[in-house]
């Protein structure tokens, strides 16, 4: 009998198995598993052997192409074999062109640009997908065409870059972007309302609690009139914190808030980490507060606000500036809560200190430690202590205060040490050798120098030094170093953003490209080369966020046929296959359409003219690259479909005619052939309305 | 049932002395073909049969996976391509097998405890469908590669290009731009052992019970043992 006991227990086993094999489903965490797997072989990465043939070859290659040895070293530093993918990608500001630029290092290739503000075909953003998004960003009332983008920030966690999400700031018209990296497109605008002016966006607090926006030219704040006569007393300057709700993706407008601030032209900013964590920097230019068209004797503007040897850096407590503005702390200037420049003093939230005049960047290192201000007008980098700077604000060490009433940290309690580079010094990075890499705009050079305090001991220099210049072509603004302005740089690559490309190119008339250019700053000491030229001929990029590749993860089709983009969720309305199929009611007609390779279904709309439309389509693809384009002739109408998206337009039925729609991509081998008509009938009503629905 | 054809289903009892002084002859048949049984469940968890179709716009391949109950992998991309030369949606194939598999596994299942708790030779006929279950599946997809592949709808697209074909169940085939590869995999492998421990099974069934048929019709007794 004893026999008998196993069966039963293999019986019981059998019944969970069958059970489980219906409970669990097996396929589908079968498909999710070899999804994950990289199918496709490796490339056979065999050391390479010259042999006298192949240096020959080689040889006779490079006297050609009339190459140097150090020319053929860049290009092997930098060429990618087709269908290898770079090390890092560079998110770069797009400049005038109002969107976000994609760049892979170091083969520095554009992959692709992101439209943020202004309205852009070929992704279908604003035609009229993405209409809310950029109504968001009008201008009292206004419609805004275009951008001024210039300081991206990538979202990070504990100072890290986390390849979720990423901001930009417009500085023509102080609007601020959040672009979700998933799919790499434009979820939000949010309008600044107390000024049409920015500079330092997008800076982000370590954890992304926060967006920084500093302001940059003072105006009366909530965009009002007052005369530039009363500069004084009615022209401020502000910083705005946006607080970042990671869940959502979304900026929280109703937990945002600003600071006012003297109205000094406030220029970049960045926050504190680690050492200095709770605090913000931003420096400014024009404490002289002339304005244009107030001429000192015979001296312009522009001299004008470079009179005084220095101008002021502002720190910011915002740790506590959050505790006054949720204590109710704060006033609304046009709907927007702000502190004001009293309040933000009685409380201990602002002070200021001298800087070297008209500077750009204010950087803070990665552990926290200083913040170096490149001082445009001065030969010298300055650098600040974040220790020094508390004990100061502890201490009171004032040298005054202005004539805002905010306090003036005394210079020498807080100034770390000066290091002179050479002319225009403006934007400084880090690597991970205890390196600061700084542009200078004069010398047309990348200026790599040493740090002190803890970096003292990862280099082989003496501290606070100058190491090597590497001239640059030409006139560089911004540079990036790979995660440059994290707590943890990576060093590697180093791109210098040139402001002028001069003769790097082919002349491309009147108006030349920019030119990124590509340094290598992975060897330590005085050996820093150009790598390689990229130009940009599509706006003048600012600044750049440069990630490791692997920390992104985009999806290449979306999660699931019906996906709304804007919610990120599927969309429960959005039309599924089979039921494909035109709706009437009354003068509203709604279409439920399905778009597949090669076809639209229904392939044929017939409208009343004057007509109110809805028309909902659903791309049913699931495969990687096999978006489909939807245009209509004479609407403003195409849609980017990329697989699996769901998109819903509206539109009035216009002009009596017959407008063909079409897939404007590359869709498959019957592509021509993905099309249909869409019908406007005459209103008279001598034509009968058939309901179609074909499929 | 008469007491001789129920001794004829069941085969001889086995005495209680006997299976004391040789357990294991008798537990040899039934661990065998518990194990068997096993393999039989524990298939169902893994994929039967794969298709690889590799073409140069598809660097990463399009496969299609067969579980006896449901298709998985890349079927809406292929069935998509598909429709260009005509052929029907992959779900509409075998749609009786996939529904009806898990059920007939389970009857296997049982049969084979027939089969181990049976002591006569009416355990080879238990055991049958189990064994043959591996060929069958190959066939029976075989046949539904050869129905699909030719059976084209004359309208599509490529009709002109592609003509009817059938595609191989196992191994290298050409369709189009397309190589396919075809194998079996896991659970077809699973379900194949599973046929062969039947099969030694048997023979230890075999070797444990014949002895006893033999004894009792030497002795022309029935019931000796009871």
């Amino acid at each position: 009998m004893s026999l008998r006991i196993p069966i039963s227990v293999l019986s019981l086993a059998m019944t969970i198995g069958v059970g489980a094999s219906f409970v669990y489903d097996v396929p589908e965490a079968y498909a999710q598993d070899t999804k994950k797997k990289q199918r496709r072989k490796e490339v056979d990465a065999a050391p390479v052997e010259l042999n006298a043939t192949t240096v020959a070859e080689l040889t006779k290659i490079a006297n050609e192409r009339k190459l140097r040895v150090e020319d053929l070293s860049a290009a092997l530093k930098t060429y990618l074999p087709s269908g290898t993918h770079d090390d890092y990608i560079i998110f770069a500001s797009g400049g005038h062109s109002g969107q976000v630029f994609m760049i892979g290092v170091p083969s520095m290739r554009l992959l692709r640009t992101i439209a943020v503000f202004t309205p852009e075909p070929w992704q279908g953003y604003g035609y009229p997908v993405g209409e809310e998004i950029l109504a968001a960003g009008k201008h009292e009332g206004k419609d805004i065409l275009w951008g001024d983008t210039h300081h991206p920030a990538l979202s990070e966690t504990g100072g890290e870059y986390d390849g979720q999400y990423l901001f930009i700031g417009d500085k023509a018209n102080a609007r601020l972007a959040v672009i979700d990296l998933r799919d790499m497109e434009t979820k939000q605008i949010v309008k600044n309302p107390l000024t049409i002016s920015d500079h330092g966006a997008s800076f982000v607090t370590p954890d992304s609690d926060y967006i920084v926006e500093g302001g940059q030219y003072s105006t009366p704040l909530g965009f009002n009139y007052a005369s530039v006569d009363d500069y004084q007393a009615a022209y401020r300057g502000m910083v705005t914190l946006w607080k970042f709700d990671r869940a959502a993706g979304r900026v929280d407008v109703k937990k945002s808030f600003a600071l006012e601030l003297p109205p000094y032209f406030q220029d970049l900013f960045d926050s504190g980490k680690k050492a200095s964590d709770g605090l913000i920097f931003g420096n400014s230019f024009c404490v002289e507060s002339v304005t244009p068209g107030f001429n000192i004797g015979e001296v312009n503007f522009e001299a004008g606000c470079s009179q005084r040897d220095t101008d002021y850096l502002h720190i910011i407590d915002w740790k506590k500036a959050e505790k006054v503005f949720a204590k109710g702390g704060a006033k609304l200037v046009n709907g927007f809560p702000v502190i004001s420049i009293k309040t933000a003093v009685d409380e201990g939230i602002l002070c200021l200190t001298p800087e070297p005049k008209s500077p750009h960047g204010v950087d803070v290192t990665p552990n926290g430690e200083f913040v170096v201000i490149a001082g445009k007008l001065d030969p010298h980098v300055t650098v600040y202590s974040t220790k020094k700077i508390r004990e100061a604000i502890a201490a009171k060490k004032y040298s005054g205060s202005d004539v805002y009433g905010v306090p003036v940290l005394d210079f020498d309690s807080v100034m770390e040490k000066q290091v002179e580079l050479g002319l225009g010094p403006l934007h400084t990075q880090y690597d991970d050798k205890g390196y600061a890499y700084t542009s200078l705009f004069l010398d047309s050079a990348v200026a790599r120098w040493t740090l002190g305090g803890e970096y003292a001991s990862k280099h082989s220099e003496e501290p606070w030094k100058l190491v090597t210049k590497t001239p640059v072509q030409y006139n560089i603004g911004h540079l990036v170093a790979a995660e440059g302005d994290s707590v943890s740089p990576d060093g590697r690559y180093l791109v210098a953003m040139n402001k002028w490309s001069l003769d790097r190119f082919f002349p491309t008339g009147p108006l030349l490209p920019q030119n990124f250019q590509l340094v290598d700053i992975n060897n330590p000491g005085t050996v820093m080369p150009v790598l390689y030229d990229m130009p940009v001929g599509v706006g003048e990029p600012h600044y750049a966020q440069m990630i490791k590749a692997d920390k992104l993860k985009p999806w290449t089709v979306y999660p699931a046929i019906g996906w709304n983009p804007q919610t990120q969720s599927i969309d429960p309305t959005a039309v599924k296959a089979g039921e494909e199929k035109i709706v009437r009611d009354g003068h509203d007609v709604t279409v439920y359409m399905t778009a597949v390779r090669s076809h639209f279904a229904p392939d044929r709309v017939e409208v009343t003219e004057g007509d109110n439309i809805t028309w909902k389509i659903t791309s049913l693809e699931q495969s990687i690259d096999t978006t489909h384009g939807f245009c209509i002739g004479g609407y403003n109408i195409n849609l980017s479909l990329e697989p699996g998206e769901a998109a819903t337009i509206h539109f009035k039925a216009g002009k009596p005619g017959v407008y063909p729609f079409y897939c404007t991509e590359f869709c498959s081998a019957l592509h021509l052939e993905m099309l249909g008509y869409f019908v406007v009938k005459p209103a008279d009503g001598a034509v009968k309305v058939t309901e179609a629905s074909s499929k | 049932m008469s007491r001789h054809s129920l001794f004829s289903l069941m085969g001889p009892r086995v005495s209680d002395q006997e299976l004391l002084t040789r357990g294991a002859r008798y537990a040899a048949p039934t661990v065998t073909l518990a194990l068997a049984r096993i393999l039989l469940v524990v298939s169902i968890f893994f994929p039967y049969w794969s298709m690889m179709l590799e073409a140069p716009q598809y660097p990463d391949g399009l496969e299609i996976v067969a579980f006896v109950n449901t298709l998985a992998g890349d079927v809406q991309e292929v069935d998509g391509l598909n429709h260009y030369i005509g052929m029907r949606p992959l779900g509409e194939a075998a749609s009786f097998e996939r529904a009806s598999s898990v059920w007939m596994i389970v009857a296997m299942f049982l049969l084979i405890e027939g089969a181990a708790s049976v002591r006569s030779r009416w355990a080879v006929l238990l055991v049958l469908p189990a064994l043959l279950f591996p060929l069958g599946f190959i066939v029976d997809l075989q046949f539904w590669l050869h129905h699909f592949g030719q059976n084209l709808d004359p309208h599509a697209p490529l009709s002109s290009s592609v003509k009817p074909f059938t595609a191989p169940a196992i191994g290298v085939g050409e369709i189009g731009q397309f190589r396919t590869i075809a194998r079996l995999e896991t659970g077809w492998w699973l379900a194949a052992a599973g046929s062969l421990v039947t099969v030694v099974g048997l023979v230890l069934h075999r070797r444990a019970y014949k002895p006893l048929h033999d004894a009792a019709k030497h002795r022309g007794a029935i019931g000796v043992a009871g």
